[in-house]
């Protein structure tokens, strides 16, 4: 008996032990899946030919091939991403992505959060765009209460023009880690440097650089800062020079070139059929963004183009988060233009704590202060599924609740977890540096893949 | 299949088990294309929900719920599906064949909920460890309550 079979063995007697019947989560051997297991398996119908499938099957024998760990510490793996490889030299043949391993049980949490406490939770899903988690639970909050057409313009305002913010801070972040996966690390210098000029915004108007629980259910949780104004423009002023600089260094770069062109391709049924959404199914030329196809906030009073790609390839969802940035800079300069005075929460005493002035005079307002604190506001018994576009794709949040002020069920659809699964179908045939440029180009956020 | 106009205006019909797949391929022949996302809820302590008689129909209540939200690209278009399966037959068919996108999320359902998919390729949990012992985001699992073990503690 090999030691390979040994230690299967031992964990087969673990798992009978612990009394379950799913089975391992690993990559299988080749000598134990049939033809159908893989052409169904982690390589399911549309990633596979039959023929393929059918060459990969039993006829070769298992010498030539092994699997391999790639992750989960692995600097290129962004977090604690596992990928198990099966390589036939440096070429992959099959592959499957093992998840896990951050998982800390934020949809449970979320049950015991008031909805006035679970932005503090969603927010760590994914913490490279933490504002557009808020946004979303906050969304949804609103719709189950009945309120999300009262809130105030000024509101709305703001949560777009942090959401486009965020947005740049997270494809600013993917430039950097792109750049160090495929080998220009200079980039990752510069990509942080940039993204930290947004954060220091964040960190002005919420009081944090990540993790703000800043957009809350009713409105955000205070004004703009005295000179907000002159920050964002100045941050959209020094922008195009550092973006100007990244085309020299990677776009026309052949090495970059080489290293991206014709690397994980995807075709526009895989990714519909593989439910991918954001850069990597807009890679494939087909042209949806919730904010134009689905409009929330106020995205329809605003300019700004889809960026598409055409070859479906990492070089495209590079170019697409390239110019998407362009594009959120478009919107933020006309959020500048268009912003209105007002209120920037709701004036529901449901939902909204009484301004601070007021808790010195009335102990009405003590008391309701207190209570919305620590109880919460009870949110009316149904069920709703909001959805808006994140810069890696689709982030929804679904509720159920049963009229107290806690969630019944609290579902974040994460498109990191969902993402994940183009990548066996984009690796496959390539060679192991490619993986490399397909796991970079994905963008996934561990922290959200696993909750 | 009874259509429902909820408070909140989503187009969501209560499908039974035995419907699903059906309905599933009648709704992407009309243009649905992705499977957008799906979950599943545990009704356990919430067994009413609130929902009309007449909206139901034939449906009946179920302590498990599982959610599918489906999206027409072509269309602007959202729909939600929502199955009841019983805590005695906690299986539904897998959607695999028609969405493949709903694996991994099917996976997470089966680990989270323990509602096992007939004709997934490849049922294993998913985040959970896989020597895990039950399913943590049912309502009677017991979070907090998990006996803390020390190396070398009498159990």
């Amino acid at each position: 008996m090999t030691a390979t079979e040994n230690i299967v063995e031992s964990q087969d007697a673990v798992i009978t032990a612990a009394g379950t019947n799913e089975g391992r989560q690993e990559l299988q051997l080749r000598k134990d899946v049939s033809a159908k297991e893989i052409l169904r398996g982690s390589g399911a119908v549309l990633r596979m030919s039959e023929s393929e499938v059918a060459a990969l099957a039993g006829t070769q024998s298992e010498d030539q091939t092994m699997i391999i760990n790639m992750g989960p510490q692995h600097p290129s793996t962004h977090g604690v991403l596992r990928l198990m490889l099966e390589l036939n030299g440096e070429t992959v043949l099959r592959c499957k992505p093992v998840i896990g391993y951050l998982h800390t049980g934020m949809e449970k949490t979320g049950e015991s959060l008031t909805f006035m406490q679970g932005g503090t939770n969603v927010t760590r899903m994914d913490y490279a765009s933490p504002l557009n988690n808020e946004l979303v639970f906050a969304m949804t909050t609103e719709k189950l209460l009945g309120i999300d057409q009262d809130i105030p313009e000024r509101a709305v305002w703001i949560r777009m023009l942090l959401s486009e913010l965020n947005r740049i801070s997270s494809h600013l972040l993917f430039m950097a880690t792109n750049g160090m996966d495929i080998g220009a690390v200079s980039m990752m210098l510069y990509g942080f440097r940039e993204r930290e000029e947004v954060l220091r915004f964040f960190q002005k108007v919420t009081g944090l650089r990540m993790n703000h629980n800043f957009i809350r259910p009713g409105g955000v949780a205070a004004d703009l800062p005295a000179g907000w104004r002159d920050e964002v423009l100045n941050l959209l002023d020094a922008l195009p020079a550092r973006l100007a600089e990244y085309e020299i260094l990677m776009t026309g770069q052949p090495i970059w070139r080489e290293r991206l062109q014709g690397v994980g391709v995807i075709t526009r049924d895989e990714a519909i059929a593989l439910s991918a959404t954001g850069p990597i199914l807009r890679s494939t030329g087909l042209s949806w963004d919730l904010r134009r196809d689905m409009p929330y906030l106020r995205y329809d009073k605003v300019e700004f183009d889809v960026i598409i790609g055409s070859y479906g390839d990492a070089f495209d969802r590079y170019s697409i988060r390239l110019n998407e940035i362009r594009e959120s800079m478009r919107i933020v300069r006309q959020v500048l233009d268009a912003m209105p005075q007002g209120d920037y929460r709701i004036q529901d005493k449901k939902v909204t704590p009484p301004p601070r002035g007021r808790i010195d005079e009335s102990m009405e307002a003590l008391i309701h202060h207190f209570k919305i604190f620590t109880e919460g506001f009870k949110v009316p018994e149904g069920e709703a599924y909001v959805a808006i576009e994140s810069p890696r794709g689709e982030i929804a949040c679904y509720i159920a609740s049963d009229g107290s002020a806690t969630p019944y069920r609290m579902h974040v659809r994460a498109p990191s977890f969902i993402n994940i699964q183009t990548m066996p179908l984009m690796m496959r045939g390539g060679l192991v540096a490619d993986a490399v440029a397909v796991i970079s180009s994905v963008d996934p956020v561990l922290g959200e893949v696993d909750r | 299949m009874t259509q429902v106009s909820s408070r909140v205006a989503d187009d969501v019909r209560f499908v039974a088990k035995a419907d699903y797949l059906k309905t599933l391929t009648a709704l992407r022949d009309e243009g649905f294309e992705m499977c957008v996302d799906l979950t599943a809820v545990d009704y356990l302590t919430h067994p009413g929900r609130n929902i009309a008689p007449e909206v139901l129909g034939q449906i009946v209540l179920e302590r498990f719920e599982v959610v599918v939200n489906l999206l027409s690209l072509s269309q602007r278009r959202r729909v939600r599906l929502r199955m009841q399966i019983a805590e005695s037959d906690t299986v539904i068919d897998s959607a695999f064949d028609l969405y493949p996108g709903t694996e991994a999320m099917e996976r997470e359902v089966f680990d989270m909920f323990g509602i096992k998919f007939n004709g997934h390729p490849d049922l294993t949990r998913i985040l959970m460890p896989e020597d895990w012992q039950g399913h943590p985001l049912r309502k009677d699992y017991g979070a907090g309550n998990i006996p803390v073990q020390f190396k070398g503690a009498a159990s």
